[in-house]
């Protein structure tokens, strides 16, 4: 019954899920060592850490908006976390309190561009994009940041893992990512403000006509991107301990919003389960991952990843095109 | 030719004007989903004539300019021009024919010159290179023509609308065009804007280009047309010559049928006062403050042409578009509706104008339509969504509304128009409003469909809901209304009930006394 209209849902579903494993079977057929715990555990850590800041992305895409700023947000909480718990001595929960206020402002800024003034999400967005990276670099004197030796337990939250069996771990970054998609779940499929958000994806004018407040979920919106992009930010600066501000969380914004496409998110707007977001971004990590350890050159990572995308697009496409052939027959 | 008409079933019709015609369109017929826009319609046309095409909203006049320009293609009938059958294929194609389409809304583009404007798509040129002085003295000769004094270099985004539209005409010349089609070409001008296009038609007339006018407004047709053709429901139901153009005339062919379906019983006694309002001010016509109100059971016909305000007052009341000035008051209570939540707090409630993209949110399950705008304020549980509410609350609208569908799961958009329509007022009799404003209820909806629509109305209005709704369909604002505001020009006009309720009564509201004061003296 919660499955309600969602057909076509299902079969973006089914579609990318047959291609995560696709492409896991193989790669595990032509290279055997794809299969060690070593490795399949560095990739699940990597999938959880985009998947992360992917959720985010897709909230903002469902309200049919784009946030370009994922990877400066990324870079800025990158340097901002080891500038306040080294440069300034405070303490992690005090660090982590400044840097939610940070992302705070962040989205409710992107919000309110977006719904008050009535600018384009892609301008706003990537004026963003522009302006954090600007900011870190400047505060840091693109000085390298670190946690140095110290914060060893706070770091186990990006490189710890919880024992399953004696060889093989859950990277917490990816158990993290399983808590947040399920949170987010819930609040897209079970509350009324995830309902809001869909319905004014699909039709800001129809929902303003009925009742909603579409700035306030916009703005919402906007808010739970800045803020997994900004968790994604802890949780990758804590990974590296070696932040360049420069070019920490470089792209990333792209990684999530391809995640999110791949999961069946429409650019259009009302459209999107969280379900596909994350095996999204673990798609695109598997494919990293293969192309790294089948010894195809490196170099050739993006140009795979958009062939991938563009094939499913168009997939999709003639998928959809043959839908409506067959009901307009019937 | 003639023979060859005939061999194919079709028989143009034969009389002397037919064959001094310079075009003649006959058999012309048109469907759309679920609508016969034209059926079997006849027009001809002489060198130097001005004919006028007139209609209430929806008789075809629209589509049948659309035809003869080419934007679309007839399903039957022939088009003869010159003696020669011919199927005009786009509007480039008319063009060549000589024929050219003033658009209603225009179509110049704001930020070239008026030159480049008139010569779009077939500027002058050498290898390429637009030949500028040649666009400029070419331009210059025909604005000359028609009288409008500016230059070719000038931007149209500084001209007025007016001006504009001499500037469509000028292009259309410019072109060669032996006829041109006027589609309610003084609806947006201002009475000296009017007057010197009367002016350029006359002088056009001496110079043997024909016209089609296209108008509502019959004190102008009376002015200008030498002939007119009155269409209704998509046929030709008339057509009158020289002095017997009148008023009263015009108005009896356009309107007089039968009215097909029985009036509503004479109402309950209205309740107490539902809306009150004072003095409002629309965004689109700041300068006429409206003053009305509604009783509880009562149903108010709001009648008007297209463009006349109507929709501008219900999106007021709607909170869509706040109001400039003025006070609502919703049973004696002051009300300050900014937003469309205001007005659903307040109990008002909008099925709006545009179903696709405005009542509806068609990718959206039929269930969550209708539970939509009542989740606020029941469908939750501190967020949570509470889903067998959502699937009994639409349970119970499909039943009490006949709405046909196979499930309610599945997205909006496969319903017929009538069976959306349901889902629409659906949605919002579960936040049980006290004013339902609807706006062209039975737009797009085929006819079965649309008695449901009228009886659900009744039975709303019965059970005390007081209801206010636009049409331009006056069938239907005669057959539901106890009363009926007419709007002309950000106006209302006028108040009809009782005996003095007719549609000419009605329609010489709605084209008003504008037309009458400023018609040409031709």
């Amino acid at each position: 019954m919660d499955r309600i209209n969602e057909s076509s849902g299902m079969k973006k579903l089914l579609g990318i899920t047959g291609v995560l494993l696709a492409v896991f079977v193989l790669t595990a057929i032509l290279e055997p060592n794809f299969l060690t715990a070593y490795n399949l555990q560095n990739t699940l850590r990597w999938t959880g850490l985009f998947g992360i800041i992917s959720i985010g992305t897709a909230f903002v895409i469902i309200t049919g908006g784009i946030d370009l700023s994922v990877g400066s947000v990324v870079g800025l909480v990158g340097v901002l976390l080891p500038m306040f718990l080294i440069g300034q001595q405070w303490s992690v929960p005090a660090a982590l309190l400044a840097v939610l206020v940070v992302l705070l402002a962040i989205g409710l800024l992107h919000g309110i561009l977006v719904t008050k003034l009535n600018l384009q999400p892609f301008v706003v967005t990537l004026c963003g994009l522009l302006f954090y990276r600007g900011v870190a670099r400047w505060i840091s004197g693109d000085q390298t940041q670190g946690f140095g030796a110290g914060f060893d337990s706070f770091r186990q939250l990006a490189i710890g893992r919880i024992p399953i069996t004696e060889s093989f771990g859950m990277p917490i970054p990816f158990a993290l990512m399983v808590v947040i998609a399920l949170l987010a779940a819930v609040l897209l499929n079970y509350t009324v403000w995830g309902r809001y958000m869909m319905a004014l994806g699909h039709s800001e004018e129809a929902a303003r006509f009925s009742g909603i407040n579409t700035q306030h979920m916009v703005i919402l919106a906007y808010v739970i991107g800045a803020a997994t992009a900004g968790l994604g930010g802890v949780l990758f600066a804590l990974d590296v301990n070696s932040v360049q501000p420069a070019v920490h969380g470089n792209f990333y914004e792209l990684y999530a919003i391809a995640a999110a496409v791949l999961g069946g998110c429409s650019l259009r707007g009302g459209e999107g389960s969280l379900l596909g977001v994350v095996i999204g971004a673990a798609v695109l990590r598997l494919l990293y991952n293969a192309i790294n350890i089948l010894g195809i050159p490196t170099q050739l990572e993006f140009a795979i990843i958009g062939a991938v995308i563009l094939v499913g697009v168009i997939a999709d496409e003639v998928v959809r095109r043959i839908g409506v052939m067959r009901s307009v027959d019937s | 030719m003639r023979t060859s008409l005939a061999a194919r079933g079709a028989t143009p019709p034969g009389n002397d004007r037919m064959d001094s015609a310079l075009i003649v369109a006959y058999g012309i017929t048109k469907r759309f989903p679920g609508v016969l826009a034209l059926r079997e319609v006849t027009l001809s046309l002489s060198q130097g004539e001005v004919l006028a095409v007139i209609g209430e909203n929806g008789a075809g006049k629209s589509t049948l300019m659309n035809i003869l320009a080419g934007v679309q293609a007839p399903d039957a009938g022939h088009i003869v021009i010159d003696g020669e059958e011919v199927a005009i294929s786009s509007p480039r194609h008319a063009m060549d024919l000589g024929i050219a389409l003033i658009h209603q809304e225009l179509s110049l583009l704001p930020n070239l010159s008026v030159g480049a404007n008139m010569f779009l798509g077939r500027e002058p040129h050498a290898a390429g290179v637009i030949r500028g002085r040649q666009i400029a003295q070419d331009a210059g000769a025909v604005l000359a023509r028609i009288g409008l004094d500016v230059s070719p270099d000038t931007p149209v985004s500084r001209l007025s609308i007016g001006h504009r539209q001499l500037v469509e005409i000028a292009r259309a010349l410019s072109a060669e065009a032996r006829i041109l089609i006027m589609d309610e070409p003084t609806s947006s001008l201002s009475p000296a804007e009017a007057e010197t296009l009367f002016e350029v038609i006359t002088e056009l007339k001496t110079r043997d280009v024909s016209i089609v006018y296209v108008s509502h407004r019959l004190g102008e047709v009376q002015a200008l047309a030498d002939r007119v053709v009155v269409l209704r429901d998509g046929e030709t139901v008339g057509e009158l010559e020289g002095d017997a153009i009148k008023r009263n005339a015009m108005v009896h062919l356009m309107v007089g049928r039968d009215v097909s379906y029985a009036y509503r019983g004479s109402p309950a006694t209205p309740g107490n006062a539902v809306l009150k309002a004072q003095d409002l001010c629309t965004p689109a016509w700041p300068e006429h403050p409206l003053t009305l109100s509604l009783r509880a059971g009562e149903i108010v016909g709001l009648a008007g042409l297209v463009g006349s305000g109507r929709t501008g007052l219900l999106r007021v009341l709607f909170g869509v578009d706040p109001a400039m000035s003025g006070s609502i008051m919703i049973c004696n209570e002051p009300v300050s509706l900014l937003h469309p939540r205001d007005a659903i707090a307040a109990g008002i409630a909008l099925v709006p104008e545009d179903r696709g993209h405005q009542g509806l949110i068609l990718e959206m399950a039929i269930r969550h339509n209708l539970t939509l705008s009542a989740l606020w304020r029941e469908g939750h549980f501190w967020g949570w969504l509470r889903k067998e509410w959502e699937a009994q609350v639409a349970a119970d609208q499909i039943q009490d509304l006949g709405i046909k569908a196979p499930t309610d799961t599945r997205a909006v958009r496969i319903l017929s128009g009538g069976n959306q329509q349901k889902v629409v007022i659906g949605k919002w009799l579960q936040i049980r409003p006290r004013l339902l404003l609807l706006d062209e209820p039975t737009r797009g909806i085929d006819v079965g469909a649309k008695e449901e629509i009228y009886r659900v109305m009744e039975t709303l209005a019965q059970e005390g809901m007081a209801i206010l709704f636009a049409s331009s369909e006056l069938e239907e604002i005669l057959g539901l209304s106890d009363r009926v505001l007419v709007m002309h020009e950000g106006r209302i006009t006028g108040e009809l009930s009782g005996d003095g309720l007719s549609e000419e009564a009605i329609m010489h509201l709605a084209t008003g006394q504008w037309t009458e004061s400023t018609s040409p003296q031709a």
